[in-house]
């Protein structure tokens, strides 16, 4: 190199160096304000929440705003059969999505033939882009029917909106999963195949524990789409607030979710209302519930989780 | 000495590509077996042929037999994870699985039925890592991550992984290319001491590796077995033109 003996250049102004990098400050800037903002957008929701539904928790006293019964016409605003009926409808379709997703992956990461993950995986994404609105028509016309044949007093039950549900939210979970599981490397694999291990003994024992963190923040998007999920729902559930019996046909009763709730009667509230800033006071609820799971889901995979799980190989 | 394996009129295609031709070699037993070659010459890929870790490759097809204790291990009632156990394989980059020091050494005893727990599975694991030369670095940090060693101590811990499940044969593929050479040393001493109890083949870029740490050498080039010989013979009096030229460099 001829200049490698040269001095730093010291006689260009600094204000001409600046200059030079004036395309880095811009770019840098933009980055930060969009970055900012998304934090800002998120506390301006809840501030906006806040704002509406506070009243809601200060005029009702806590033990009827937590019971069980829900007359808004009759100014009795008991969360409980909203907050039940969320809760069940959400268990179900995770019951339902959980282990048909993560077996999903595992075939397709593992198991299928190339040509074979190749067909299925966009076709499998493509799930993800139907309408709730779409899939919840279908629940009406085709599913509710079904599950009434089977014998339950009504089709609009809680359990045909898990299966709604969980039908929504399995590309989200498979396609989440496979990509943990297709970033375990092969080395892991073949380390366990070359002791002796079968492949089931290699998928079980290395592959996912090595993919969990992946796999959790799968399991966990996956609740978040059930548990925010609105139209589908509204309208293959029953729209029934009540809290429904213990027992075994605990699903096959219709409830009344939380999101629904917001939908069906924001439209019909006289804003200022009692009425009016309690469906609020519900979406703070919900706000809290999906800002636990995404707590939830921080802290069972952690930072140390991701960095052993992808770049911890050397 | 008897041999262990031995390879007659072997053939291996990658689809249409005819990576091995014709190979016909017997490997010693309880000797450290050295492959030599450039890149791509074959001899990781024969290597992996000896405990079928290519079957894992879609598209590859063998053909002829490899004799293990005169046994061919491409025979149709020949099942692979059996056979995985007897002739373990040590990865060029050491591969320690996302887990505590001491699950990775019990990773092979709990999958082959060994042992599953308790005072049995302890002995193996330290049996395993005594026998590997890591014993005395990690006894009082059994449960911490595996990836927390070095490297050089990360592939010692894929040897104790190996030797875990008491193989008859270790496939070693290029184990020290990613070591410094402290590490790449105390490896080579291993491997000799590992000698007396098992049988070792291994593949290696690096010329004085395996002329110091090998009993028997073997030099592929372009799929062929060029030449076989002892290690001593090879490197100071190579049969073909072609070898003197690659172990004197000017071919490679």
């Amino acid at each position: 190199m001829a200049a490698a003996n040269q001095p730093l250049d010291a006689s260009i102004p600094p204000d001409e160096i600046a200059e030079r990098r004036w395309g880095e400050l811009i770019i840098e800037g933009v980055i930060r304000v969009a970055g900012i903002s998304s934090i800002v957008i998120i506390a301006l929701i809840f501030l906006f929440l806040l704002r509406e539904g506070l009243p809601a928790f200060l005029d009702i006293p806590l033990r009827q705003l937590f019971g069980t019964r829900w007359y808004p016409i009759e100014e009795m605003f008991g969360l409980l059969p909203l907050l039940v009926g969320s809760l069940i409808v959400t268990v179900g379709a995770v019951a339902i999505s959980l282990p048909l997703g993560l077996t999903t992956a595992i075939y397709l990461g593992e198991i299928a033939p190339p040509w074979l993950r190749e067909i299925l995986k966009p076709i499998i994404e493509v799930l993800a882009g139907i309408p709730s609105i779409v899939l919840g028509f279908l629940g009406w016309i085709a599913l509710a029917p079904l599950i009434q044949n089977l014998g339950a007093p009504t089709g609009l039950t809680a359990f045909t909106g898990s299966l709604i549900l969980a039908y929504m939210s399995l590309p989200t979970i498979i396609s989440i999963a496979e990509d943990a599981l297709y970033a375990v490397p092969k080395e892991y694999r073949d380390g366990a195949l070359a002791i002796g291990a079968t492949q089931w003994q290699a998928i079980w024992r290395v592959v996912l524990p090595a993919a969990r963190p992946g796999l959790m923040i799968a399991v966990m998007l996956g609740i978040g789409r059930a548990i925010g999920e609105t139209m589908a729902v509204m309208m293959v559930t029953g729209n029934a607030a009540n809290i429904p019996s213990l027992g075994s046909g605990i699903f096959f009763q219709p409830v009344r979710t939380m999101t629904a709730t917001i939908a069906a009667e924001m439209g019909e509230v006289a804003q200022g209302s009692l009425h009016y800033s309690t469906l609020f006071a519900i979406g703070i609820v919900l706000f809290l519930i999906s800002f636990a799971i995404n707590a939830l889901a921080g802290r069972l995979v952690g930072v140390e989780g991701l960095r052993r799980s992808r770049g911890g190989m050397l | 000495m008897t041999n262990k394996i031995e390879v007659r009129d072997f053939n291996f295609y990658y689809g249409e590509f005819h990576a091995l031709k014709g190979l016909n070699l017997a490997i010693r037993e309880h000797a450290i077996t050295a492959l030599i070659g450039p890149s791509g010459c074959g001899k990781s890929t024969f290597l992996r042929c000896l405990n079928r870790m290519n079957d894992t490759i879609r598209g590859t097809r063998a053909q002829g037999e490899v004799l293990l204790d005169g046994a061919n291990i491409y025979a149709p009632a020949v099942d692979v994870v059996e056979l995985r156990q007897q002739v373990g394989m040590v990865f060029q980059r050491p591969n320690p699985f996302p887990q505590s020091i001491y699950d990775n050494v019990a990773f092979g005893p709990r999958v082959v039925g060994m042992a599953a727990r308790g005072a049995e599975l302890d002995r193996i694991v330290q049996e395993s890592l005594e026998g590997a030369a890591l014993w005395d670095e990690v006894k009082h940090r059994l449960r911490d991550h595996a990836l927390d060693l070095n490297p050089g101590q990360q592939q010692r811990l894929c040897i104790a992984r190996t030797i875990a499940v008491k193989p008859q044969v270790i496939l070693m593929d290029e184990p020290c290319s990613a070591l410094d050479p402290v590490a790449t040393l105390r490896v080579e001493d291993l491997m000799r001491r590992l000698a007396a109890e098992y049988t070792i083949v291994i593949v290696t870029h690096n010329m004085q590796q395996a002329a110091r740490a090998s009993d028997y050498t073997g030099f592929f080039w372009l799929g062929e077995l060029v030449e076989f010989n002892a290690t001593e013979t090879l490197f100071s009096t190579p049969s073909k033109p072609l070898t003197e030229a690659y172990i004197t460099g000017r071919r490679g």
